[in-house]
């Protein structure tokens, strides 16, 4: 099987703006929905307490709501987790409440109703580890942008590492769109994954950017876009295939690993799909735009070329 | 070309065979067990002790699956969980007849269900986290401004004693806040005061202050002192937690420090959370404290106007009583309780042994009181309560002394339990908690099997019918990734969650990047026109650096999320960190050593079975008929 018989290299950089500015209005789009609707965040952020249960026949929400009432709660969420016999339910953190407890309370006010009903998790968070915990993840987020763009200045220039950086950003911002317009729950899991997705889709830049630094050493007498063109065609089928393969992977964790992983999963594949556009797509034009060309690579060379003492003609 | 030295061959070998020692364990699974380990430092668990787990069991009837000694105590496994729990039964009456002051901890236990010579290697299953076996997790924050208080409270006690004993008179001695305040008449009492206390508290800072007729002398702790404190209310607390829970009979108890003021407490296996909360959270102290018995001054502190250095408590029965704010002595004087019966009325008591400084003050209290009341008080989370309030008759020397008045025997045995049990150093307060029921454990397995198991399926079905051979070699070396990954985990025994099977998954779907970046590449060769072996071995080598350079990228979300990330994204990253390492050996050194076994030997190589290779300019017919594919 050979799904990629490409002819001739694919002038994707002809519609380099185009892309760029469907990139700009899907990132602006992201940005109008983060700032309007804001991130559903959970239990692990807001601070709060959440008790799933699970009942022998499948439960009323109905009758659970009226239970929470009864039972002098406000506020809370009552929903299906996974099953129609499982179900969430949500407190949100009170001043004085002893909420070390809530896990206990909510269950007896339910076992009137349902006696077959049983508690399978209670996760209660305070006020001051939510906050630390969405300090640490906005921390995490920028060590890992850091990182990578003292890594990919390092080896390569400071050209690649700028556009690739920007392009994931994007990516990551686009990911945390999604969950703000349709108002998924955004936990630490969901922000394991966009972490995961941000050092992944860096990878494919990483990929292409190669074959760019390859081909500028290469080949001659090519400019600039043709040189981009050229590596991004050729990488495509691979960059094609280990996306399919990893989404392959995040697609049975979709499907068989539960609620607790849906929306793991659902970020990952989010942030593969839009990995694979980023980084070709937004990340190529924007080495472009700023001004990458040959001489950059060639210089490099001549140096390690010197520095080595080696005697091979200087290119 | 395309020939490996034969220590490569060697290494790869030896890797693959301990990944499959080690990871062997995990599917031998676990059985259960019951644990028998001592309550008490004095009681060693040893060889007797197993004679008669194994005596008793016998007269029972209940069948066994072996008994072993190491250093946790007697382990007894059962073939299934009704047995286990029908043993444990058995052996907590044997072992311990009275309840009221158990000598062993019999606790439900998982055991590796490895042959002998599979442990004996160290080689055990992962350890699985909460979310996977089930049961609670605290994260409970230490109050150290209280562990403050407290230390202050105890040594404005001490000063005024120290004082007393000089013959140094002051006017007033309170805790401000934070510091401790002394009011003098005179400056030179003060600077007599002052060397007195500098000698007898190398921890506080003293400073003159006051104007005109106030002499004050402020004093406030060093901050080594405040840091001190702080570490030991911290280890303090760890040990009174460790010395609770060992009531509660938990098999493999995780109490450790995080941060510099926080604890973790992990229960695996344990259902019962109110109970855990409930002994856990409670912070009981012992106060001794002397009761103001004056005419109408109990009436006038009801009526809202307390005398000075005086607060109203309840006493058990419901009358209120007027206690003295200063403490005589504190639980830390302590050295045992145990519940008992008074010798003389028969009532359910609790007696208690002090340490000699505290055997010394009780002395010296009860000589000069006597006639007066004293009130013996349990503070529970910053409540108080007067258990008794007993009049002193004579001095009493000794350090032991008796609590009794209206209580139950359970309550005889809880008082005893937390007195005994030590009481924290500080404060605590539960600041997150997770508590997950074994079906849902078992359930989180399963589920992260599944997706495992089926996305690994897939990627390998699409791989051997994209690449052939070389499909079968990057499906070879992500399996022996997968080894080494479960190896490594079981090795290190690193806790396994449900995020960090997902990471497991990911790292998987991610690693075969490595090999599609292989595979491609050799494609690409071979329509150049490369000769197969020269294919080969350009195609590894020059994928190399994209594979590094792209793991390495990896590689630092991986540790951003390991420094930054807690609780579930810790579990995801240790296992992300730890796969992309693998990924790098099993996907570049692995498969190459694999291509090498396969096409390495052969001089002539016409065609490799990496697929279809696409030649621009040939139609696709015409490839098919090219020497450089296979069909």
């Amino acid at each position: 099987m050979e799904f990629f018989r490409i002819r001739k290299d694919i002038p994707f950089m002809r519609h380099a703006l185009k892309f760029n500015i469907i990139s700009l209005v899907t990132f602006l789009l992201a940005v109008f929905f983060l700032a309007t609707k804001g991130l559903h965040l959970s239990v692990e952020f807001t601070g709060g307490t959440l008790v799933e249960v699970k009942y022998e026949q499948a439960a009323d929400l109905e009758n659970i709501r009226g239970a929470l009432g009864k039972a002098g709660f406000t506020d809370y969420q009552v929903q299906n987790f996974g099953s129609s016999r499982d179900v969430m339910i949500r407190l949100p953190l009170k001043g004085e409440q002893n909420t070390a407890q809530l896990g206990e309370v909510v269950m007896k006010s339910l076992a009137a109703d349902a006696p077959g009903a049983s508690l399978s998790r209670v996760e209660f968070v305070g006020p001051q580890v939510g906050k630390e915990l969405a300090e640490n993840g906005a921390m995490a987020l920028l060590l890992v942008v850091i990182g990578i763009v003292i890594y990919l200045a390092f080896r390569f220039e400071w050209r690649f590492s700028v556009s690739a950086i920007i392009a994931n950003l994007h990516d990551v911002i686009i990911i945390l769109g999604f969950f703000a317009f349709f108002q998924w729950e955004f936990s630490l899991s969901v922000l394991a994954a966009v972490l995961a997705v941000l050092g992944y889709s860096v990878n494919e830049s990483v990929v292409v950017f190669d074959r760019v630094r390859e081909t500028f050493k290469k080949v001659r007498g090519l400019t600039t876009p043709e040189v981009l063109d050229h590596a991004i065609t050729s990488t495509i089928s691979r960059t094609i295939i280990t996306h399919g393969s990893t989404q392959l992977m995040v697609l049975s964790m979709l499907i068989f690993g539960g609620e607790t992983l849906y929306y793991f999963a659902l970020a990952l594949t989010i942030g593969i799909c839009f990995g694979i556009y980023s980084s070709v797509l937004v990340a190529s034009p924007l080495v472009m735009w700023l001004g990458v060309s040959r001489e950059q690579f060639m210089a490099k060379q001549k140096k390690v070329i010197e520095g080595a003492n080696e005697e091979g003609a200087v290119v | 070309m395309n020939r490996y030295p034969l220590w490569k061959y060697i290494t790869v070998a030896v890797a693959l065979v301990l990944g499959f020692i080690y990871t062997l364990p995990n599917f031998f699974g676990e059985s259960p067990a019951v644990q028998i380990s001592s309550a008490k430092a004095t009681l060693k668990v040893d060889a007797k002790t197993q004679a008669r787990v194994e005596e008793s069991l016998k007269s029972a009837g209940i069948a066994h699956e072996g008994i072993q000694l190491d250093l946790n105590g007697v382990k007894t496994r059962f073939a299934d969980t009704d047995t286990q729990l029908k043993a444990k039964d058995l052996l907590e009456k044997a072992f311990n007849p009275d309840s009221a002051d158990p000598q062993y901890v019999i606790a439900l236990n998982l055991l590796s269900a490895s042959p002998h010579w599979l442990t004996s290697l160290h080689a055990l299953p992962m350890y699985l986290g909460l979310d996977l076996r089930g049961g609670v997790h605290f994260l409970l924050q230490v109050d150290m401004k209280g562990a403050l208080t407290k230390r202050l409270d105890s040594t404005s006690a001490d000063m005024r004693s120290a004082l007393r004993d000089k013959n140094i008179r002051h006017a007033g001695l309170s805790r401000e806040g934070e510091r401790i305040v002394i009011k003098f008449r005179d400056a030179e009492t003060r600077a007599k005061a002052r060397s007195t206390i500098a000698d007898s508290q190398p921890d506080l800072t003293l400073a003159e202050t006051g104007e005109g007729d106030e002499f004050r002398l402020v004093a406030t702790l060093k901050p080594e002192a405040t840091k001190k404190i702080g570490e030991f209310a911290l280890k303090q607390n760890i040990t009174t937690l460790h010395n609770r829970i060992n009531e509660l009979g938990v098999a493999e108890p995780v109490i450790q420090q995080q941060g510099a003021d926080r604890i973790v407490v992990q229960l695996p296996g344990v259902q019962d959370t109110a109970k855990a909360k409930d002994i856990l959270g409670r912070t009981a102290t012992l106060e001794i404290r002397m009761v103001d018995d004056a005419p109408g001054s109990l009436e006038a502190a009801i009526a809202g106007s307390a005398p000075f250095g005086t607060e109203v408590y309840t006493e058990r029965g419901g009358q209120p009583l007027l206690v003295k704010k200063q403490v005589v002595l504190t639980g830390d004087r302590l050295t045992d309780a145990q519940p008992g019966f008074d010798g003389q009325t028969n009532e359910p008591a609790v007696h208690l042994t002090l340490d000699s400084a505290g055997a010394r003050i009780f002395k010296d209290v009860t000589r000069d009181n006597v006639g007066k009341r004293m009130a013996i008080l349990l503070i529970e989370k910053g409540k108080g309560e007067v258990i008794t309030a007993p009049v002193i008759r004579t001095e009493i020397g000794g350090g032991r002394v008796q609590i009794s008045g209206r209580m139950t025997t359970s309550e005889a045995n809880d008082t005893a339990l937390l007195l005994r049990a030590g009481s924290l150093a500080a404060p605590m307060d539960i600041i997150e908690e997770r508590t997950i029921g074994p079906s849902l454990g078992a359930e989180n397995i399963k589920k992260g099997f599944n997706s495992t198991l089926w996305g690994f399926a897939a990627i390998a079905v699409f791989m051997i019918l994209y690449y052939q051979m070389f499909g079968v070699v990057s499906v070879i070396a992500l399996a022996s990734n997968l080894l080494f990954l479960i190896a490594l985990l079981s090795m290190l025994q690193a806790t396994l969650t449900l995020p960090g099977i997902a990471a497991i998954a990911l790292t998987l779907g991610m690693a075969i990047d490595a090999n599609v970046l292989i595979n491609e590449r050799v494609r690409e060769e071979l329509r150049n026109g490369m000769p197969p072996q020269g294919a080969i071995s350009e195609g590894y080598e020059r994928a190399f650096g994209t594979i590094l350079d792209s793991n390495i990228t990896t590689l630092i979300a991986g540790l951003a999320l390991l420094i930054f990330g807690s609780g579930p994204v810790r579990g995801f990253a240790v296992v992300h960190c730890l796969g992309i390492l693998t990924s790098i050996f099993s996907s570049v050194v692995v498969s190459r050593s694999l291509v090498n076994l396969i096409y390495g030997r052969q001089k002539k190589l016409t065609k490799v079975a990496i697929g279809q290779v696409w030649k621009p300019g040939n139609s696709a017919g015409a490839a098919a008929v090219n020497g450089k594919n296979e069909g």
